[in-house]
């Protein structure tokens, strides 16, 4: 027993140096005093300040944060809306299933494909209007697109949780719909929205591969800025930008599983 | 009329027939219970009354008002759900203010029926818990004062005491029935648990396949069961069937005496076990021999099997009785019901 047991810890323990090595490697380098090479030469936060000397990546990084927001506020109430109306509406047993089929493909659907898809649905709305030519618009609407079908999820499994019989005691005791709504629904949905609204930030802050085939030369993102950077040379200052959007997106994962958490022991007998 | 009428409802489930044609009126201020068992149509008949269900038929008229068509939000009827389905983001005060509050309800009015209704059900010290801190027994509580402080026209119950321990139901069962008798408002009880439906109603009605099969006074339900499911889902009873001619009702374990002949020849009577007294010597009429093959005790009262039959029998004057023991029973004329269908 106590040698498979070693087994077991000795596995998971090179499992998770094989997943976190290159990302510390990676977070080591970004403040290490020397522009090439492996050496360490003392500790700088040098590469971080020239960062935000750097005109290309403050406009990169403002394009992402406006991407971010504006895609995941519009998703986050296009999913609670879809959210409630699949899981609330009476629909019929077949409706249901492929309601539901719709609901995750986007999830499912390899990023490329979705991406390609893309292009060719603004490439015929361009023909219409020079609005969609490739640009932020396109990369908002691109991934409200990807995001929803994530915030529905989310929303709907809470949704799931939170059943019938709370809603229709609401109904009982005199509530119209909308009362229903703000009173008893979205309060105690909002765990739900807030975790599939964050959700669905980090997947925008991260997104590649969409956003590299619907933006414009102008709305170069992070992710956009690091890969044409890496291709010519990886310099300490992509180090500190892979870094600091490491950083954000794990806060962001922290934070939701905190608030899920304390949610779910608050309202653990829902 | 006063009270609330339901004609010729209807309900259906796809293939399933789960209310036919129930017709029933309910008097204002009475304790009406809907007894039957799981899947007999009761819960789904309350919540047509609720209106959270429509009905595919029939008409539902509440003190002479056709309330048919109206949605559960205009009906003034209001119900303590299974599982309470209190809100879990609410406080207690909130909880039981929202259906004020959701009628616009001044403020004023609101604290002070609030505070009235916690009082009278002894919740006054709960109102800033929330309902996950609450016991079965306080979140039930909680249930009936959010609904009672509506003074509704009807209040509807569906199987509120399921969720408590059994020492618990019995004393709330009868806090439930003095709140009523205090109240004089109309209730509607939905259980399986026939005690309970005994205990607290004015009137039951009993259901099967989503008809009322039954219906009167707990006592003249328990006393007249109709047929053999109505005798054995209330409480226990021997069934003996047998032919009757001459005036006798025969039977393969004896000849017996009814008080008055039945409306058929091969038919059922019902016995209850605590209406068969042991006698010592032979009784002058219907008198049967019986040996004893089992022994129940149950602290206030033995059950007694035995044969031929077999037949059981509830007695508390037991100190002498055994197995083995050969005994006098006396099933009296007037403690035998005919079942009639």
């Amino acid at each position: 027993m106590k040698k498979i047991n070693l087994l077991v810890a000795v596995s998971a323990l090179s499992t998770m140096a094989f997943l976190y090595l290159p990302l510390m490697a990676v977070a080591f380098f970004s403040v290490n005093d020397s522009k090439y090479g492996l050496e360490w030469k003392g500790f700088t936060l040098d590469w971080y300040v020239k960062l935000f000397q750097n005109d290309l990546i403050l406009q990169a990084a403002s394009n992402t944060l406006v991407l971010a927001l504006v895609s995941t506020f519009v998703s986050t109430i296009l999913g609670t809306i879809l959210a409630i109306g699949m899981d609330r509406f009476p629909w019929p047993g077949k409706m249901n299933t492929a309601l539901d089929l719709v609901m995750h493909l986007p999830v499912i659907i390899p990023d490329i494909i979705f991406a390609a898809a893309m292009v060719v649905a603004f490439g015929f709305l361009r023909t219409l209007t020079s609005v969609f030519d490739p640009g932020l618009l396109n990369m908002i609407i691109a991934h409200i697109t990807f995001q929803t079908a994530f915030v529905a999820l989310v929303v709907r499994s809470r949704l799931a949780g939170i059943g019938k019989e709370i809603e229709e005691a609401a109904r009982d005791l005199y509530a119209g719909t909308i009362y229903m709504l703000m009173k008893v629904t979205l309060p105690l949905l909002a765990p739900g929205i807030i975790a599939g609204a964050m959700l669905a930030f980090t997947l925008s802050l991260d997104d590649f591969v969409i956003s590299f085939f619907t933006a414009g030369p102008d709305s170069i993102t992070l992710p956009l800025y690091i890969y044409a950077a890496v291709r010519r040379v990886v310099t300490p200052q992509i180090h500190a930008l892979s870094t600091l959007v490491l950083m954000v997106t794990v806060i962001l994962v922290i934070c939701m599983e905190r608030i899920t958490r304390k949610v779910n022991k608050k309202q653990k007998r829902l | 009329m006063k009270g609330l009428s339901l004609k010729g409802i209807n309900k259906t489930f796809g293939k399933v027939h789960a209310v036919r044609d129930v017709s029933k009126d309910i008097h204002s201020g009475e304790f009406f219970t809907l007894l039957g068992p799981s899947g007999c149509g009761k819960t789904t008949l309350l919540r047509m009354i609720a209106g959270l269900e429509l009905q595919d038929s029939g008409r539902i008229i509440l003190d002479g008002e056709d309330i048919t068509g109206l949605p559960a939000i205009k009906r003034h009827i209001n119900t303590v759900f299974q599982n309470y389905a209190l809100f879990p983001h609410l406080n207690i005060f909130d909880n039981v203010a929202f259906g004020l509050r959701s009628r616009k309800v001044p403020g004023a009015e609101v604290n002070q029926r609030v505070k009235d209704t916690l009082e009278m059900l002894e919740l006054g010290e709960m109102t800033k818990r929330f309902p996950h801190q609450l016991s079965g027994g306080q979140s039930q509580r909680v249930a009936l004062a959010r609904a009672l402080v509506n003074e509704p026209k009807v209040l509807l119950l569906d199987e509120p005491m399921s969720a408590l321990d059994a020492k618990l139901r019995a004393q709330v069962q009868i806090e439930l029935r003095r709140l009523q008798q205090k109240l004089g408002q109309t209730f509607i009880l939905v259980t399986h648990d026939q005690d309970e439906a005994l205990i607290v109603s004015d009137r039951i009605a009993v259901m099967k396949d989503g008809q009322i099969i039954q219906y009167g006074t707990p006592a003249e339900v328990y006393d007249f069961p109709k047929n053999r499911f109505v005798a054995e889902f209330l409480g226990s009873a021997n069934l003996i069937d047998g032919n009757y001619k001459d005036g006798l009702f025969h039977t393969a374990i004896g000849i017996f005496e009814l008080e008055k002949p039945p409306a058929w020849e091969k038919g059922v009577i019902a016995i209850r076990p605590e209406w068969i007294r042991i006698s010592d010597t032979k009784p002058l009429k219907n008198g049967l021999r019986a040996t004893v093959t089992e022994i129940i005790y149950r602290g206030t009262n033995l059950d007694i099997s035995l044969v031929p039959g077999p037949v059981r029998l509830r007695t508390s004057t037991y100190s002498r009785i055994k197995i083995g023991d050969e005994l006098w029973l006396d099933l009296a004329p007037k403690e035998i019901a005919v079942l009639n269908e």
